[in-house]
């Protein structure tokens, strides 16, 4: 499984409830089944990848999430996960309060836009930055947020969403094994990884740490 | 459509039965509330009912279909059951794992009690004097063929179009006795839509001077107005697309138009071949009865007051719902609201819209999206059930 999926998985609690939105063909889920014992539920918008992850065994809605998350009740996941697609949202922040409405804890996982790797790409070469997280051209990417982990910091702040806990990890080129920067993860981590909590507001149960 | 002769390895030899009950009083007291005895069911079973009789299979056919789900009634039959596709040995409605057992349905042609069964009172066939039953009145006669076979839960539903109401109905009705529901390119209530290619189908019948009120047995069938019938069926169940790569405008037997009412065209040709072929399997009456008993079909009113949420919280079952892009007598918005209602149940529900342009009619067609999502959806119910652990 790949790192930071692994990273995820060592978050969650045995025998929670996870909605996994994005979950292609169900690896994380598949994983969290088996090793935790956990009640897993994906969303996935691509047939295929969806058509695979229900022949697996998994409960997959084949569907986009923004429409997909409304119609869960409140509290009906422990944790909600968006990975690596954060910067492919329409609406970050619609999606972000959906997923700690029907959840009481989110993870999030994104491509950090600001590895140094990056940087040097748009300072030397001065192109839109092509790297191994973010493989594609300016005209062909589903991406359409840049986010670096510093600016995700700010953004959780601004919408009063407590930061339960962050990991910046860079992955080797085996997308299975990885380590965690803990200096200057803005500049040298290539994804970072959130634990959300819900909004000092509308939170209803404490959090862990 | 094309038979793919490749169907893999058969249950072999099958054999229909019978189930009567309500000859001795004790009939089935319908939803319009006339009360039918006796009631018998055709049915098949294939595979073995393990020891603790927790590996049946529920496969409930579409609104033509009989109980002849899969394998041969004798060897040289030129083809196999109608959906041997996915039923038999190896295949994702495993015989080697699960019992399987399919009915024909009240209302009827193909062994169950229907227009064309003796109607005690007269002696002769019921006609147009049979009482118009509901998907509701099949299922529960269904019910009393699984308390008869000694089952008390199955471990799954499943079948397509009118059958996947059928599916939907057991899952409501009867929360306890169905671990896992299998709804295909179905709806939980007809469109305006499909009510009205319904109802000019019924029409095409009854304007047949042959129909005769529904007392034709002894006389000519009103053949005309059910192949009629059966063409406008059929419209309903290919697509816009399917049509245009099967025949497009291409003319059938000639080079040029013919200038007259013969069939120029292919499809033409196509829908007569079809409603001609259809006339000499299916009787008029049931037509009428069975497509008037899925236009009635409202599982929101029937079980949750007119809201499809609230007939959903009696549900225990999990889910797998099924549509394809191009069906648009059921299309998939229809599947779509069903599967929000389970989620807002918090019930167990996979969704799946498979990519295929043949119309409705692609559940009964070959599709490898198809078999594995069934396979891997009923390979897990039965996992959880053994205790074996989760299938993956």
């Amino acid at each position: 499984m790949r790192f930071d999926l692994q990273v995820i998985a060592s978050w969650i609690e045995p025998g929670s409830k996870v909605l996994d939105l994005g979950c292609r063909t169900g690896s994380l889920l598949t994983h969290l089944t088996r090793e935790k014992g956990i009640k897993g539920t994906g969303v996935e918008i691509d047939e295929r990848a969806a058509g695979e992850a229900i022949a697996k065994g998994l409960t997959v809605i084949h569907g986009d999430i923004y429409e997909e998350i409304e119609d869960y009740p409140d509290d009906a996941f422990d944790y909600v996960i968006l990975s690596r697609t954060l910067q492919q949202v329409a609406d970050p922040t619609r999606l972000i309060r959906e997923m700690l409405r029907v959840g009481r804890l989110g993870v999030v996982s994104f491509p950090n836009f600001t590895h140094i790797r990056n940087r040097f790409q748009m300072f030397f070469q001065g192109r839109a930055p092509i790297s191994r997280e973010l493989p594609y051209e300016w005209h062909n990417s589903p991406n359409i947020h840049v986010v670096p982990i510093v600016d995700f910091r700010r953004f959780c702040r601004d919408l009063s969403v407590p930061i339960v806990r962050e990991v910046a990890i860079s992955t080797h080129h085996h997308d299975d094994k990885g380590r965690i920067i803990t200096f200057l993860p803005n500049l040298l981590a290539t994804f970072g990884i959130f634990l959300l909590g819900r909004p000092q507001s509308q939170a209803r149960r404490p959090v862990f740490a | 459509m094309e038979a793919n002769l490749d169907l893999g390895p058969s249950v072999g030899q099958v054999e229909k039965r019978y189930f009567t009950f309500g000859d001795e009083g004790g009939g089935l007291k319908l939803d319009c509330g006339r009360e039918l005895a006796p009631v018998t069911l055709a049915y098949e079973t294939c595979g073995e009912l393990s020891a603790d009789r927790s590996n049946a299979i529920l496969v409930c056919h579409a609104l033509t279909g009989d109980s002849h789900a899969a394998g041969y009634y004798h060897p040289d039959d030129p083809k196999p059951g109608w959906w041997d596709r996915m039923v038999g040995p190896g295949k994702p409605v495993d015989t080697n794992k699960y019992f399987v057992i399919c009915s024909n349905v009240i209302g009827g042609c193909m062994g169950s009690t229907g227009p064309m069964s003796e109607n005690p009172a007269t002696g002769k066939p019921y006609g147009a004097a049979f009482p118009v039953v509901t998907i509701g009145d099949m299922v529960r006669c269904q019910r009393r063929l699984v308390d008869h076979l000694g089952i008390d839960t199955l471990l799954a539903v499943v079948g397509g179009s009118v059958g996947g109401m059928q599916v939907l109905e057991w899952a409501v009705r009867y929360p306890g006795r169905v671990r896992a529901a299998i709804p295909l390119a179905t709806t939980t209530k007809h469109s305006a839509q499909a009510i009205a290619f319904n109802e000019v189908a019924r029409q095409a019948i009854m304007a047949d001077p042959k129909w005769n009120h529904g007392d034709y047995y002894d006389a000519g069938r009103p053949e005309h107005g059910l192949a009629v019938a059966r063409m406008v069926g059929h419209i309903t169940y290919l697509s816009d697309e399917s049509m245009r790569q099967k025949f497009d405008r291409r003319l059938q037997d000639r080079c040029e138009l013919s200038f007259d009412f013969e069939a120029d065209f292919q499809v033409e040709s196509y829908l007569r071949y079809q409603g001609n072929k259809f006339v000499d399997r299916f009787d008029a009456n049931s037509f009428l009865y069975l497509t008037k008993a899925a236009d009635y079909f409202n599982l929101e009113n029937r079980h949750g007051d007119g809201s499809l949420v609230a007939a959903f919280s009696r549900s225990k079952s999990r889910y797998l719902v099924v549509s394809f892009t191009s069906d648009w007598l059921y299309p998939t918005y229809q599947s779509r609201t069903m599967v929000k209602a389970m989620k807002k149940n918090g019930l167990d529900v996979s969704f799946c819209e498979i990519e295929a342009p043949w119309g409705h009619d692609a559940f009964l067609l070959p599709n490898e999206r198809l078999e594995a999502l069934l396979r891997g959806f009923l390979d897990r119910a039965h996992a959880d059930l053994t205790g074996g652990g989760h299938a993956f």
